[in-house]
């Protein structure tokens, strides 16, 4: 026989963050236990709302699975007397086993023979075992737990009620002073207290308390309600996925409405009319046919339609305050100069050991002025990049991002042209800030390009100077992105500086005094670490990787093309012999250090052709070099192939003479540091086959 | 339903359930949750049922009069349950119903908000409660407090009555809002919000309220020594609005701001800290004997 089996942990509202992934866990969780407890089923389905997390477990069996057992006993010399009878010890396994010597066999593991018998282990009644659901419960992770009442047990919010049926019958638990039950609760306001008959009727018996269960069907709910809307107005609702999640499981029965506001409010930025509704009041924005942004705004509401007009209303009032607050800040603002909020921001600690944003601002400000003398730009360009850095952080001390704080950059941008800032230097402001994230957008504009760098230069240096170094799960300065973000825009305007370089320029800002005695070479290996993840994320494999980044990380996005050529190379057939003839002369100058050649010494017509083909590819290579050109610049180094296998099918570099020894050697090693300004190919695995 | 009627409304629900129904605290604070039949009585192990009006002093937000949302000086509504009642959102959303407010006809919401206020050493969990899109409480189980576990855990609400007021009497500006019948707001603390605004922002004497705020540290730790918590706590609260002031008027620099609030924070730790070792050496009185077992 085999019965159905629901439970239900009824909690105050869950951090709607929280639920999917409690969910999620909550099905896994509970499929490994029933699992390793050998208990069968048919199916599991979830649910999950604001105020609960279930399960609903179909044809569960009434016992555990029976097992046989293996049971290994002592070895056959010990479970045997002299005259081959079941010796005391062999009495005394098998008996401990339930078992008599009968039952026993033998097997040979590594070569010894040893004694066994089979138990059977009978499957205990799954009622038994279900109790141990309260373990599941205590396995979930959330983001942040807390305490209530009396209670130690920690959670993501109080646990209210348990509801655990297996068939008709209550399964008999207790979890922080709350026992299991049938009762379950519907809507809040909307729903009663409801005494479940059995596990099937949970998801209808919920619906008709006003709560969908299920967290798909109530977003399908929401979408549903928004098209129709749509439709009917004529207008368009841009649907966020993010904010759809959220706000499905904000409620336990959604009910979508329309509000609208104030139409002189659209002269304020749209970015402060969408955070306002999105982020304060997780309210979708709307649009008109042609895109334009309306003064309407999509809700939803927790509960069905009844006397929506109110929830309506008071919606409007909410935004209405909201956007008033906003307009005033907007128009405070805008009493105020850039100079007067630049000035203010000595006011701001940046971080406690680093300084106000006064000092980053110069740090800043100073290595924008040495990217601009690198990249060789002329005046005009020079000064809006210095212009964008100066003025940079001035939107922080705003009223306006002081109050939507998300909107940092893009007030600046709007200020800045309103202040009469070049287009340049104020979209540079916005973009400073770019990649967002992970696969954001980078910036569009030189200005904003060179100060996105030259900040997070300064920031991934300075917080690695003060220790603060990501670890794990801990990168509250988010270092690692901002890593990547250099990386990116390096690569995305393909300027022909090398990151040591770079980072020499945002060391060289910050007193040695009071920092770690190993900084430097934290933000060097820090960076190192970063490159070998984004490289590694592309698709390289380790071994290339490290062969590119051996030295330093140089150019990156030009170490990033060596390492695409060569993990090309690394399995093309052709490359075999150049290959094989260029780690040679690597393995061999590992035995010196010389490079001091000198022409006269050579006495074999091979060497004297090595050394002239090597100063021929030396200038080649130097120009593919420049121009960063990967697979040309390796193309050039493998000329030297043919001249190399002649090198060393004629000539003994050990040779016994210590002048010429020394000489051939030093010629290897110049070609040597010619190839490992490539790439050390001697640490690749190469995989040519035939 | 004026201001004076919600008052009473509120008082007499939570007075049904058991609570004290104290008096605003007579020095300056900036939220209810200073005051020290909040923060000092939710520490240590005697049960604690209290509510109360606060006015509470931000001067920051201060506009003269001018701002229909903002005020130096607004109103809250606290709450404290120690230990935190199983059915305490069912004791809120019942005084919600005794103002008027049928959850039925709206849109009430439990949306996550976690609190903390560094100065004091405290933290908690919850929510900001939202009706129909407007947040009208604060609804906090304290986990920390000066710096210590808060054990068993205080349940903390803070309704903001302007508000709640403001929606329950459909009013766009705080100041139209009736405190009794045909008083406003207004003619009551419009000239305040306006002289408080005027003094905060350029008639202040810094020099002095620097000096206060010294002499006022002085004292505090000169009283704690003596093991008088409460007295001690009370200069705490003085500093912290003579800080608020000097900030406000935007006379204090960064690293002093750290300063300061660190030397708040200390005492305020040092003062949880002594008030429950005073209380335990009281044989924490409100202790009813079966709970000592």
């Amino acid at each position: 026989m085999a019965k159905d089996v629901l439970f239900e942990i009824g909690l105050e509202e869950l951090p709607a963050r929280f639920i999917d992934q409690a969910e999620k866990e909550l099905k896994k969780n509970t499929a490994d236990w029933l699992d390793d407890s050998r208990i069968k089923y048919d199916s599991i389905i979830s649910y999950s709302t604001p105020r609960r997390l279930s399960l609903f477990i179909s044809g569960v069996s009434d016992s555990q699975i029976s097992v046989k057992e293996e049971v290994k006993g002592p070895a056959e010399k010990i479970a045997k007397d002299k005259e081959g009878n079941w010796s005391k010890a062999a009495e005394g396994f098998t008996r401990g086993q339930g078992k008599t010597v009968e039952d026993i066999y033998i097997k040979e593991i590594k070569g010894t023979p040893y004694i066994f018998v089979e138990k059977h282990i009978e499957g205990k009644q799954t009622a038994e075992i279900l109790p141990g659901f309260k373990d599941i419960i205590l396995s979930l992770t959330f983001g942040k737990n807390m305490r209530w009442g009396k209670e130690s047990i920690r959670y993501a919010r109080p646990i209210r009620w348990v509801a655990a049926l297996h068939g008709e019958k209550v399964i008999p638990m207790e979890i922080a002073g709350v026992r299991a039950g049938n009762i379950t609760y519907g809507h809040r306001f909307l729903g009663d207290k409801i005494t479940l008959t059995s596990p099937k009727v949970y998801e209808e018996a919920l619906l008709e308390n006003y709560v969908i269960a299920d967290a798909q069907k109530r977003e399908e709910r929401i979408v549903k309600q928004i098209k129709k809307q749509e439709e009917k107005q004529n207008i368009q609702v841009p649907i966020d996925e993010d904010l759809l999640a959220e706000v499905k499981n904000l409620v336990e029965y959604p009910t979508v409405f329309i509000g609208a506001f104030d139409p002189s409010f659209l002269s304020l930025p749209p970015e402060v009319l969408i955070t306002s509704m999105k982020e304060h009041q997780r309210y979708f924005p709307v649009k008109s046919s042609s895109g334009k942004l309306l003064p309407r705004f999509v809700g939803v509401r927790n509960g069905d339609s009844y006397e929506l007009d109110t929830v309506v209303r008071g919606n409007e009032k909410v935004l209405h305050a909201r956007l008033q607050d906003a307009r005033f800040f907007y128009e405070e603002d805008q009493k105020q100069t850039i100079d007067f909020y630049v000035n203010k921001l000595e006011r701001v600690v940046f971080q406690e050991k680093l300084g106000t944003y006064e000092d980053k601002v110069e740090r800043i400000v100073h290595i924008t002025k040495a990217l601009t003398k690198l990249l060789g730009l002329d005046k005009k360009a020079s000064e809006s990049a210095i212009r964008a850095a100066e003025i940079c952080k001035f939107d922080l001390v705003t009223n306006m991002v002081n109050e939507f704080t998300e909107l940092q950059g893009v007030i600046g941008e709007k200020y800045a042209l309103l202040y009469g800032e070049s287009e340049q230097t104020a979209r540079a402001i916005r973009e400073h800030y770019m990649p967002l994230h992970a696969n954001g957008q980078l910036p569009r504009t030189l200005a904003g390009s060179i100060v996105s760098v030259a900040d997070k230069l300064d920031t991934i240096a300075g917080c690695i100077s003060v220790g603060l170094v990501p670890s794990g799960s801990q990168d509250p300065y988010a270092l690692r992105r901002q890593a990547a973000g250099i990386l990116k825009i390096l690569d995305d305007n393909n300027w022909n500086i090398s990151l040591e370089q770079l980072l020499e320029i945002a060391i060289a800002l910050f007193k040695e005094e009071d920092r770690s005695a190993a900084w430097r070479e934290d933000v060097l290996s820090f960076f190192r670490h970063r490159a070998q993840v984004i490289l590694k994320d592309a698709g390289l494999e380790q071994d290339v990787i490290q062969a590119v980044l051996h030295a330093e990380i140089g150019v990156f996005q030009y170490s990033a093309k060596k390492a695409k050529v060569l993990s090309e190379k690394r399995a093309c057939p052709k490359f075999k012999p150049v290959q094989e003839a260029l780690v040679r002369v690597i393995n061999i100058a590992n035995k010196t250090e010389l490079a001091q050649i000198d022409p006269m010494l050579f006495n074999t017509d091979s060497e004297k052709v090595l050394y002239e083909k090597y100063l021929t590819v030396k200038d080649q290579y130097a120009n593919f070099n420049d121009k960063m050109e990967a697979e040309r610049a390796l193309e050039a180094i493998g000329e030297l192939t043919e001249e190399i296998h002649d090198f060393f099918e004629h000539n003994m570099v050990m040779a016994d003479e210590e002048e010429l020894k020394n000489n051939r050697l030093a010629l290897m090693n110049s070609i040597a540091i010619l190839i490992k300004s490539y790439a050390d190919l001697s640490k690749i695995e190469w995989k040519q086959t035939f | 339903m004026n201001i004076q009627e919600m008052i009473l409304n509120l008082q007499k629900h939570w007075a049904g359930q058991n609570c004290i129904i104290m008096q605003a605290y007579d020095v300056e604070k900036g939220a209810g949750t200073m005051s020290p039949m909040t923060l000092l009585r939710s520490l240590g192990p005697e049960p604690w049922n209290v509510a109360y009006v606060e006015p509470s002093r931000r001067p920051a937000d201060g506009r003269y009069g001018d701002n229909p949302n903002r005020l130096y000086q607004h109103h809250q509504f606290q709450v404290i349950m120690k230990p935190s009642p199983d059915n305490i959102q069912e004791l809120y959303l019942n005084s919600l119903i005794n103002l008027g407010i049928d959850p039925k006809k709206h849109d009430i919401r439990f949306v996550e908000d976690n609190w903390e206020n560094p100065t004091l050493g405290a933290s908690g969990l919850g929510w900001e409660v939202w009706l129909d899109g407007m947040e009208i409480t604060q609804f906090t189980y304290f986990q920390q407090i000066g710096g210590l576990e808060a054990s068993p855990v205080s349940v903390e609400l803070t309704y903001g009555i302007e508000r709640l007021a403001s929606y329950i009497q459909d009013k766009e500006n705080v100041f139209d809002l009736e405190w009794t019948d045909g008083v406003t707001v207004r003619d009551i603390f419009y000239q305040p919000e306006y002289e408080h605004s005027k003094y905060t922002f350029e008639a202040s004497n810094t020099a002095m309220l620097f000096e206060l705020f010294s002499t006022y540290e002085k004292e505090a730790k000169a009283t704690m020594e003596k093991g008088l918590v409460f007295p001690s706590y009370d200069y705490v609260l003085k500093c912290s609005h003579v800080f608020n002031l000097l900030d406000a008027k935007g006379v204090i620099s960064v690293t002093e701001r750290t300063g300061y609030i660190k030397r708040v924070r200390t005492l305020a730790r040092e003062i949880a800290k002594a008030y429950v070792t005073e209380r335990e050496r009281l044989g924490f009185p409100m202790l009813k004997d079966q709970e000592v077992k």
